[in-house]
Protein backbone atom coordinates (compact mmCIF):
# COMPACT_ATOMS: atom_id res chain seq x y z
CA UNK A 1 0.00 0.00 0.00
CA UNK A 2 1.56 3.16 -1.03
CA UNK A 3 0.72 7.33 -0.70
CA UNK A 4 -2.41 8.63 -1.49
CA UNK A 5 -4.09 11.87 -2.53
CA UNK A 6 -6.91 12.88 0.17
CA UNK A 7 -8.49 16.73 0.68
CA UNK A 8 -7.61 17.78 4.09
CA UNK A 9 -7.78 21.18 6.11
CA UNK A 10 -4.05 21.25 6.38
CA UNK A 11 -4.32 21.29 10.25
CA UNK A 12 -5.56 17.92 9.66
CA UNK A 13 -3.08 16.94 7.79
CA UNK A 14 -0.72 17.95 10.39
CA UNK A 15 -2.18 15.97 13.13
CA UNK A 16 -2.46 12.71 10.36
CA UNK A 17 1.29 13.21 9.82
CA UNK A 18 1.67 13.22 13.87
CA UNK A 19 -0.39 10.27 14.45
CA UNK A 20 1.80 8.77 11.11
CA UNK A 21 4.80 9.21 13.82
CA UNK A 22 2.81 7.58 16.31
CA UNK A 23 3.80 9.61 19.19
CA UNK A 24 4.01 8.67 22.71
CA UNK A 25 2.53 11.91 24.05
CA UNK A 26 0.73 14.89 23.01
CA UNK A 27 0.66 18.13 25.63
CA UNK A 28 -0.76 20.84 24.19
CA UNK A 29 -3.08 23.81 25.63
CA UNK A 30 -5.99 25.19 22.03
CA UNK A 31 -5.20 28.49 20.85
CA UNK A 32 -6.50 30.11 17.87
CA UNK A 33 -4.91 29.53 14.91
CA UNK A 34 -3.49 26.03 16.31
CA UNK A 35 -6.63 24.67 17.59
CA UNK A 36 -7.91 22.30 15.17
CA UNK A 37 -4.52 19.97 15.39
CA UNK A 38 -4.63 20.13 19.11
CA UNK A 39 -8.37 19.35 18.84
CA UNK A 40 -7.75 16.25 15.82
CA UNK A 41 -5.03 14.85 17.66
CA UNK A 42 -7.15 14.50 21.26
CA UNK A 43 -9.89 12.90 19.15
CA UNK A 44 -7.60 10.65 17.70
CA UNK A 45 -6.44 9.42 21.23
CA UNK A 46 -10.15 9.17 22.67
CA UNK A 47 -10.88 7.18 19.52
CA UNK A 48 -8.20 4.53 19.94
CA UNK A 49 -6.85 5.35 16.63
CA UNK A 50 -3.59 6.79 18.57
CA UNK A 51 -1.74 5.51 20.99
CA UNK A 52 -0.73 7.85 23.06
CA UNK A 53 -1.16 9.95 25.90
CA UNK A 54 -2.44 12.97 25.27
CA UNK A 55 -2.05 15.74 28.53
CA UNK A 56 -4.54 18.10 28.65
CA UNK A 57 -2.40 20.63 30.36
CA UNK A 58 -3.33 24.14 31.96
CA UNK A 59 -0.68 26.57 30.15
CA UNK A 60 1.84 26.09 26.56
CA UNK A 61 4.43 26.70 29.54
CA UNK A 62 2.83 23.44 30.91
CA UNK A 63 2.65 22.22 27.85
CA UNK A 64 6.45 22.22 26.91
CA UNK A 65 7.37 21.52 30.78
CA UNK A 66 5.15 17.72 29.89
CA UNK A 67 7.18 17.28 26.73
CA UNK A 68 10.49 17.95 28.16
CA UNK A 69 9.88 15.58 30.70
CA UNK A 70 8.49 13.16 28.16
CA UNK A 71 11.28 13.25 26.01
CA UNK A 72 13.69 13.17 28.94
CA UNK A 73 11.65 9.57 29.82
CA UNK A 74 12.22 8.05 26.46
CA UNK A 75 8.93 9.03 24.88
CA UNK A 76 8.50 10.67 21.22
CA UNK A 77 7.01 14.01 22.28
CA UNK A 78 4.59 16.54 20.08
CA UNK A 79 2.83 19.81 20.93
CA UNK A 80 1.37 22.74 19.01
CA UNK A 81 1.02 26.57 19.69
CA UNK A 82 0.56 29.88 18.20
CA UNK A 83 1.72 33.04 19.26
CA UNK A 84 1.00 34.03 23.08
CA UNK A 85 1.24 30.66 23.50
CA UNK A 86 4.60 30.24 22.13
CA UNK A 87 5.46 33.22 24.17
CA UNK A 88 4.50 32.04 27.08
CA UNK A 89 6.47 28.58 26.51
CA UNK A 90 9.52 30.61 25.20
CA UNK A 91 11.24 29.85 28.64
CA UNK A 92 11.29 26.01 28.31
CA UNK A 93 11.58 25.95 24.59
CA UNK A 94 15.54 27.11 25.16
CA UNK A 95 15.15 24.21 28.07
CA UNK A 96 14.14 21.63 25.46
CA UNK A 97 17.09 22.84 23.15
CA UNK A 98 19.53 22.50 26.07
CA UNK A 99 18.22 19.62 27.13
CA UNK A 100 18.94 18.21 23.50
CA UNK A 101 15.30 16.93 23.80
CA UNK A 102 13.94 15.61 20.23
CA UNK A 103 10.34 17.12 20.77
CA UNK A 104 8.20 18.39 17.23
CA UNK A 105 6.44 21.34 17.55
CA UNK A 106 3.77 22.21 15.17
CA UNK A 107 4.06 26.30 15.39
CA UNK A 108 0.89 28.03 13.43
CA UNK A 109 2.24 31.60 13.32
CA UNK A 110 -0.05 34.36 14.22
CA UNK A 111 1.06 37.60 15.56
CA UNK A 112 1.89 38.59 19.20
CA UNK A 113 -0.04 41.34 20.96
CA UNK A 114 -0.97 43.99 21.09
CA UNK A 115 -2.76 44.82 19.14
CA UNK A 116 -4.81 41.84 19.68
CA UNK A 117 -4.79 39.76 16.84
CA UNK A 118 -5.63 36.18 15.79
CA UNK A 119 -4.35 36.77 12.11
CA UNK A 120 -1.04 35.08 11.13
CA UNK A 121 2.40 36.99 10.41
CA UNK A 122 6.03 36.06 12.04
CA UNK A 123 6.20 37.90 14.87
CA UNK A 124 6.10 34.87 17.29
CA UNK A 125 8.60 32.66 14.96
CA UNK A 126 11.20 35.70 15.26
CA UNK A 127 10.61 36.45 18.94
CA UNK A 128 12.22 32.89 19.91
CA UNK A 129 14.72 32.69 16.86
CA UNK A 130 17.35 31.88 19.28
CA UNK A 131 16.13 29.27 20.93
CA UNK A 132 17.94 26.68 19.23
CA UNK A 133 15.48 24.16 17.55
CA UNK A 134 16.00 22.95 14.20
CA UNK A 135 13.24 25.42 12.40
CA UNK A 136 11.51 25.02 9.18
CA UNK A 137 9.23 26.96 7.30
CA UNK A 138 6.12 24.83 5.28
CA UNK A 139 4.56 26.51 1.99
CA UNK A 140 1.54 24.27 1.84
CA UNK A 141 -0.02 21.60 2.98
CA UNK A 142 2.04 19.10 1.59
CA UNK A 143 4.93 20.12 3.01
CA UNK A 144 3.31 20.11 6.30
CA UNK A 145 2.94 17.23 6.14
CA UNK A 146 6.47 16.17 5.19
CA UNK A 147 8.47 18.11 7.29
CA UNK A 148 5.96 17.01 10.12
CA UNK A 149 7.23 13.28 9.63
CA UNK A 150 10.63 14.82 8.83
CA UNK A 151 11.35 17.08 11.66
CA UNK A 152 10.80 13.74 14.06
CA UNK A 153 13.46 12.07 12.07
CA UNK A 154 15.52 14.86 11.76
CA UNK A 155 14.96 15.89 15.56
CA UNK A 156 15.95 11.68 16.91
CA UNK A 157 19.46 11.09 14.63
CA UNK A 158 21.40 10.65 17.02
CA UNK A 159 24.03 13.20 15.47
CA UNK A 160 21.34 15.88 15.86
CA UNK A 161 19.30 15.45 18.81
CA UNK A 162 17.36 18.82 18.40
CA UNK A 163 13.47 19.57 19.30
CA UNK A 164 12.85 20.80 15.80
CA UNK A 165 9.46 22.87 14.72
CA UNK A 166 7.56 23.41 11.73
CA UNK A 167 5.80 26.06 11.16
CA UNK A 168 2.46 26.93 9.25
CA UNK A 169 0.89 30.46 8.39
CA UNK A 170 -2.03 30.85 10.65
CA UNK A 171 -5.28 30.47 8.88
CA UNK A 172 -4.06 31.14 5.32
CA UNK A 173 -2.41 27.69 5.62
CA UNK A 174 -3.37 26.11 8.57
CA UNK A 175 -7.40 26.72 7.51
CA UNK A 176 -7.33 25.92 4.00
CA UNK A 177 -8.25 22.31 2.45
CA UNK A 178 -5.38 21.14 0.25
CA UNK A 179 -4.86 17.66 -1.84
CA UNK A 180 -2.36 16.50 0.14
CA UNK A 181 -0.24 12.57 -0.73
CA UNK A 182 -0.39 11.45 2.68
CA UNK A 183 2.10 8.16 2.96
CA UNK A 184 0.53 4.56 4.48
CA UNK A 185 1.22 3.63 7.94
CA UNK A 186 3.85 0.87 6.81
CA UNK A 187 5.79 3.58 4.83
CA UNK A 188 5.82 5.92 7.87
CA UNK A 189 6.87 2.82 10.07
CA UNK A 190 10.01 1.90 7.52
CA UNK A 191 11.01 5.78 7.19
CA UNK A 192 10.45 6.71 11.23
CA UNK A 193 11.01 3.86 13.19
CA UNK A 194 10.43 3.48 17.11
CA UNK A 195 12.60 5.61 18.77
CA UNK A 196 15.20 4.34 20.33
CA UNK A 197 16.69 6.91 23.01
CA UNK A 198 20.13 7.01 23.30
CA UNK A 199 19.78 9.12 26.91
CA UNK A 200 16.96 9.07 29.02
CA UNK A 201 15.92 9.06 32.47
CA UNK A 202 15.37 5.53 33.84
CA UNK A 203 15.78 4.03 37.16
CA UNK A 204 18.27 1.20 35.81
CA UNK A 205 20.36 3.78 34.46
CA UNK A 206 20.03 6.71 36.67
CA UNK A 207 21.56 10.29 35.22
CA UNK A 208 20.62 14.15 35.86
CA UNK A 209 19.39 15.84 33.57
CA UNK A 210 18.65 19.72 33.20
CA UNK A 211 21.63 20.54 36.01
CA UNK A 212 23.02 23.68 37.02
CA UNK A 213 26.43 24.62 35.75
CA UNK A 214 28.92 27.58 36.76
CA UNK A 215 30.93 29.74 34.26
CA UNK A 216 33.66 27.84 34.20
CA UNK A 217 31.67 25.45 32.21
CA UNK A 218 28.65 27.39 30.63
CA UNK A 219 30.61 28.66 27.47
CA UNK A 220 31.95 25.05 26.46
CA UNK A 221 28.30 23.71 26.90
CA UNK A 222 26.73 26.80 24.56
CA UNK A 223 29.85 26.26 22.06
CA UNK A 224 28.49 22.65 22.32
CA UNK A 225 25.35 23.16 20.88
CA UNK A 226 26.04 25.95 18.64
CA UNK A 227 28.22 23.42 16.54
CA UNK A 228 26.01 20.60 16.93
CA UNK A 229 23.00 22.49 15.81
CA UNK A 230 25.12 23.96 12.78
CA UNK A 231 26.06 19.97 12.41
CA UNK A 232 22.45 18.95 12.07
CA UNK A 233 22.75 20.61 8.62
CA UNK A 234 24.16 17.91 6.47
CA UNK A 235 21.61 15.20 8.25
CA UNK A 236 18.72 17.32 7.34
CA UNK A 237 19.69 17.11 3.66
CA UNK A 238 20.21 13.33 4.39
CA UNK A 239 17.06 13.41 5.39
CA UNK A 240 15.15 15.45 2.39
CA UNK A 241 17.16 13.00 0.38
CA UNK A 242 15.89 9.75 1.38
CA UNK A 243 11.92 11.67 1.42
CA UNK A 244 12.89 11.97 -2.43
CA UNK A 245 13.90 8.56 -3.20
CA UNK A 246 11.26 7.09 -1.26
CA UNK A 247 8.69 9.78 -2.41
CA UNK A 248 9.63 11.64 -5.33
CA UNK A 249 9.48 15.07 -3.26
CA UNK A 250 12.74 17.11 -3.51
CA UNK A 251 13.47 19.64 -0.62
CA UNK A 252 16.16 22.31 -0.15
CA UNK A 253 16.91 24.84 3.00
CA UNK A 254 16.52 27.58 0.18
CA UNK A 255 14.14 26.39 -2.64
CA UNK A 256 14.93 28.83 -5.80
CA UNK A 257 13.10 29.64 -8.94
CA UNK A 258 14.39 31.40 -12.02
CA UNK A 259 17.73 32.90 -10.17
CA UNK A 260 20.79 31.79 -12.68
CA UNK A 261 19.96 34.88 -14.55
CA UNK A 262 18.15 36.98 -12.15
CA UNK A 263 18.78 40.78 -11.97
CA UNK A 264 16.59 40.69 -8.62
CA UNK A 265 15.51 37.63 -6.26
CA UNK A 266 12.80 37.88 -4.18
CA UNK A 267 12.88 36.17 -0.59
CA UNK A 268 9.94 35.20 1.77
CA UNK A 269 9.39 32.21 3.46
CA UNK A 270 5.82 30.14 4.36
CA UNK A 271 2.85 30.16 2.45
CA UNK A 272 2.94 33.92 1.08
CA UNK A 273 6.14 32.37 -1.58
CA UNK A 274 2.55 30.89 -3.38
CA UNK A 275 1.44 34.24 -4.42
CA UNK A 276 4.66 35.48 -5.13
CA UNK A 277 5.51 32.69 -7.50
CA UNK A 278 2.80 34.11 -9.55
CA UNK A 279 4.07 37.72 -9.30
CA UNK A 280 7.57 36.07 -10.45
CA UNK A 281 6.17 33.99 -13.22
CA UNK A 282 4.33 36.88 -14.66
CA UNK A 283 7.06 39.53 -14.22
CA UNK A 284 8.86 36.77 -16.21
CA UNK A 285 6.68 36.57 -18.65
CA UNK A 286 6.88 40.18 -19.18
CA UNK A 287 10.59 39.59 -19.98
CA UNK A 288 11.37 41.31 -16.17
CA UNK A 289 14.48 38.71 -15.11
CA UNK A 290 13.03 38.09 -11.74
CA UNK A 291 14.11 34.85 -9.53
CA UNK A 292 12.47 33.63 -6.12
CA UNK A 293 13.79 31.60 -3.04
CA UNK A 294 11.45 30.08 -0.75
CA UNK A 295 13.15 29.78 1.96
CA UNK A 296 12.25 26.72 4.17
CA UNK A 297 15.19 26.20 6.74
CA UNK A 298 15.53 29.12 9.08
CA UNK A 299 17.93 27.17 12.07
CA UNK A 300 20.21 25.51 11.54
CA UNK A 301 21.05 28.88 9.08
CA UNK A 302 21.63 27.77 5.60
CA UNK A 303 24.53 30.55 5.00
CA UNK A 304 26.17 28.60 2.20
CA UNK A 305 22.87 28.71 0.17
CA UNK A 306 22.34 31.80 1.14
CA UNK A 307 25.59 32.79 -0.61
CA UNK A 308 25.60 30.78 -2.73
CA UNK A 309 22.58 31.30 -4.29
CA UNK A 310 21.30 35.14 -3.56
CA UNK A 311 24.83 36.15 -4.25
CA UNK A 312 23.90 35.18 -8.12
CA UNK A 313 21.85 38.67 -8.65
CA UNK A 314 22.56 41.83 -7.99
CA UNK A 315 19.67 42.90 -6.24
CA UNK A 316 18.03 40.99 -3.37
CA UNK A 317 13.95 42.16 -2.04
CA UNK A 318 13.30 40.19 1.30
CA UNK A 319 9.70 40.54 2.30
CA UNK A 320 9.51 39.90 6.04
CA UNK A 321 6.08 39.07 7.95
CA UNK A 322 7.65 40.83 11.06
CA UNK A 323 8.58 43.84 12.21
CA UNK A 324 11.69 43.96 14.62
CA UNK A 325 10.39 47.83 16.03
CA UNK A 326 13.09 49.80 16.24
CA UNK A 327 15.32 47.86 15.00
CA UNK A 328 17.37 48.06 11.59
CA UNK A 329 15.41 45.71 9.59
CA UNK A 330 13.43 42.84 8.72
CA UNK A 331 14.76 39.35 10.87
CA UNK A 332 15.11 37.04 7.65
CA UNK A 333 16.53 40.60 5.64
CA UNK A 334 19.41 41.44 8.36
CA UNK A 335 20.37 37.59 8.43
CA UNK A 336 21.03 37.84 4.78
CA UNK A 337 22.93 41.32 5.27
CA UNK A 338 25.09 39.76 7.45
CA UNK A 339 26.07 36.96 5.54
CA UNK A 340 27.05 38.83 3.12
CA UNK A 341 28.64 41.25 4.80
CA UNK A 342 32.59 40.27 4.37
CA UNK A 343 31.70 38.96 1.00
CA UNK A 344 33.39 40.46 -1.73
CA UNK A 345 30.46 40.27 -3.89
CA UNK A 346 27.08 41.06 -2.46
CA UNK A 347 23.93 42.21 -3.43
CA UNK A 348 22.45 45.14 -2.55
CA UNK A 349 19.24 43.87 -0.29
CA UNK A 350 15.99 45.81 0.10
CA UNK A 351 14.38 44.61 3.06
CA UNK A 352 10.06 45.47 3.27
CA UNK A 353 8.02 43.98 6.35
CA UNK A 354 4.35 43.38 5.01
CA UNK A 355 1.89 40.98 5.70
CA UNK A 356 1.42 41.66 9.09
CA UNK A 357 -1.41 40.26 10.96
CA UNK A 358 -2.69 38.44 8.32
CA UNK A 359 -3.12 41.29 5.65
CA UNK A 360 -3.37 39.78 2.39
CA UNK A 361 -0.16 40.34 0.15
CA UNK A 362 -1.71 39.93 -3.31
CA UNK A 363 0.39 39.43 -6.83
CA UNK A 364 0.22 43.02 -8.03
CA UNK A 365 1.41 43.52 -4.63
CA UNK A 366 4.77 41.56 -4.73
CA UNK A 367 5.03 43.36 -8.46
CA UNK A 368 4.77 46.65 -6.78
CA UNK A 369 7.39 45.83 -4.04
CA UNK A 370 9.59 44.56 -6.75
CA UNK A 371 9.16 47.70 -8.74
CA UNK A 372 10.17 49.22 -5.59
CA UNK A 373 12.83 47.83 -4.96
CA UNK A 374 15.04 48.40 -8.57
CA UNK A 375 13.71 52.17 -8.35
CA UNK A 376 15.56 52.14 -4.86
CA UNK A 377 18.40 50.59 -5.87
CA UNK A 378 19.17 52.20 -9.13
CA UNK A 379 18.46 55.17 -6.91
CA UNK A 380 20.96 54.33 -4.58
CA UNK A 381 18.74 54.79 -1.54
CA UNK A 382 17.88 51.79 0.09
CA UNK A 383 16.62 52.56 3.38
CA UNK A 384 17.08 49.86 6.42
CA UNK A 385 13.59 48.64 5.92
CA UNK A 386 10.20 50.27 4.66
CA UNK A 387 6.72 48.98 5.75
CA UNK A 388 4.89 47.89 2.61
CA UNK A 389 1.07 49.08 2.05
CA UNK A 390 0.68 51.12 5.04
CA UNK A 391 -1.59 54.29 4.91
CA UNK A 392 0.07 57.64 5.03
CA UNK B 1 41.98 25.54 33.62
CA UNK B 2 44.21 22.34 31.78
CA UNK B 3 41.68 19.49 33.70
CA UNK B 4 38.25 21.14 32.61
CA UNK B 5 36.72 19.52 29.86
CA UNK B 6 36.83 21.25 26.14
CA UNK B 7 33.76 21.95 24.45
CA UNK B 8 34.26 19.13 22.43
CA UNK B 9 35.10 16.51 25.26
CA UNK B 10 31.91 17.95 27.68
CA UNK B 11 29.37 15.90 28.22
CA UNK B 12 26.31 16.05 25.95
CA UNK B 13 23.50 18.35 27.16
CA UNK B 14 25.64 18.53 30.44
CA UNK B 15 23.95 15.18 31.51
CA UNK B 16 25.45 13.67 34.83
CA UNK B 17 26.34 10.39 34.09
CA UNK B 18 27.02 9.56 37.57
CA UNK B 19 24.24 11.08 40.00
CA UNK B 20 25.13 12.49 43.09
CA UNK B 21 28.77 13.86 41.79
CA UNK B 22 27.71 17.42 43.48
CA UNK B 23 29.42 15.84 46.93
CA UNK B 24 32.90 16.25 44.92
CA UNK B 25 32.22 20.11 44.41
CA UNK B 26 33.41 22.14 47.75
CA UNK B 27 31.69 24.39 48.48
CA UNK B 28 33.56 25.47 52.11
CA UNK B 29 35.70 28.33 49.87
CA UNK B 30 32.62 30.60 49.83
CA UNK B 31 32.42 30.48 53.60
CA UNK B 32 33.26 34.45 54.94
CA UNK B 33 31.83 33.95 58.16
CA UNK B 34 32.58 30.08 59.96
CA UNK B 35 30.26 28.64 62.55
CA UNK B 36 32.31 27.43 65.74
CA UNK B 37 30.27 25.31 67.73
CA UNK B 38 30.73 24.79 71.40
CA UNK B 39 30.18 21.00 72.37
CA UNK B 40 29.99 22.43 76.45
CA UNK B 41 26.86 24.71 75.39
CA UNK B 42 25.53 21.91 72.64
CA UNK B 43 22.42 19.64 73.71
CA UNK B 44 22.21 17.39 70.82
CA UNK B 45 18.70 19.00 70.08
CA UNK B 46 19.81 18.09 66.50
CA UNK B 47 18.35 21.43 65.03
CA UNK B 48 21.35 22.41 63.23
CA UNK B 49 21.68 19.15 61.63
CA UNK B 50 17.56 19.61 60.49
CA UNK B 51 18.18 23.22 59.24
CA UNK B 52 22.02 22.92 57.54
CA UNK B 53 20.61 23.40 54.15
CA UNK B 54 23.71 21.62 53.22
CA UNK B 55 24.74 18.46 54.44
CA UNK B 56 27.35 20.07 56.53
CA UNK B 57 26.57 19.25 59.77
CA UNK B 58 27.69 15.89 60.48
CA UNK B 59 27.34 13.62 63.87
CA UNK B 60 29.50 11.21 65.16
CA UNK B 61 29.08 8.13 66.77
CA UNK B 62 28.82 9.51 70.13
CA UNK B 63 25.96 11.56 68.92
CA UNK B 64 27.99 14.73 68.80
CA UNK B 65 27.26 17.49 66.21
CA UNK B 66 30.37 18.79 64.02
CA UNK B 67 30.24 21.32 61.32
CA UNK B 68 32.15 19.77 57.95
CA UNK B 69 33.56 23.19 56.65
CA UNK B 70 34.56 21.26 53.30
CA UNK B 71 30.70 21.85 52.28
CA UNK B 72 29.85 24.41 55.21
CA UNK B 73 29.27 28.14 52.97
CA UNK B 74 28.91 30.26 56.35
CA UNK B 75 25.16 30.97 55.85
CA UNK B 76 24.40 30.97 59.42
CA UNK B 77 21.32 29.33 59.64
CA UNK B 78 22.62 26.50 62.25
CA UNK B 79 23.71 29.56 64.45
CA UNK B 80 20.43 31.50 64.20
CA UNK B 81 18.39 28.55 65.44
CA UNK B 82 20.44 26.85 67.63
CA UNK B 83 18.25 27.47 71.10
CA UNK B 84 21.28 27.53 73.34
CA UNK B 85 23.41 30.06 71.52
CA UNK B 86 26.25 26.96 71.23
CA UNK B 87 27.05 28.30 67.69
CA UNK B 88 28.85 31.08 67.06
CA UNK B 89 30.14 32.76 63.23
CA UNK B 90 33.45 34.15 63.56
CA UNK B 91 34.71 35.99 60.40
CA UNK B 92 37.41 33.55 58.53
CA UNK B 93 39.45 36.59 58.17
CA UNK B 94 40.37 37.87 61.75
CA UNK B 95 40.49 41.61 60.37
CA UNK B 96 37.75 41.21 58.32
CA UNK B 97 37.56 41.49 54.88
Amino acid sequence: MGSKRVSLEVSEVCAEAVRLADVDVVAAYPITPQTHIAEVLSEMVADGVLDAEYINVESEHSAMSCCIGASAAGARSFTATSAQGLALMSEMLYIASGLRLPIVMALVTRTLSAPLSIWGDYSDIMSVRDCGWITLFAEDGQEVFDFTLQAFRIAEDERVLFPAMVCMDGFHLSHVLEPVDVISEEEARDFLPVYRPKYRLHPSDPVSMGCFAMPDYFSEIKKRQDEELKGSYPVILEVWREWEERFGRRYAPLMSYWVDDAEMILVIAGGYAGTARLAVEGMRKRGMKVGLVSWKLWRPFPLDDVREILGKAPLVLVVDRALSVGGAGGPIANEIRAAFYHEKVRPQVVSMVAGLSGRDVLQRDFEAMTKRAMELAERGEIPYYEMYGVRE
Amino acid sequence: MADLPTWRTIDHACIVFNPGNAAEYLTGDWRSMRPELDQEKCKRCGRCWMYCPEPAVLVDEEGKYHIDYRYCKGCGICSKECPYDAITMVEECEDGI
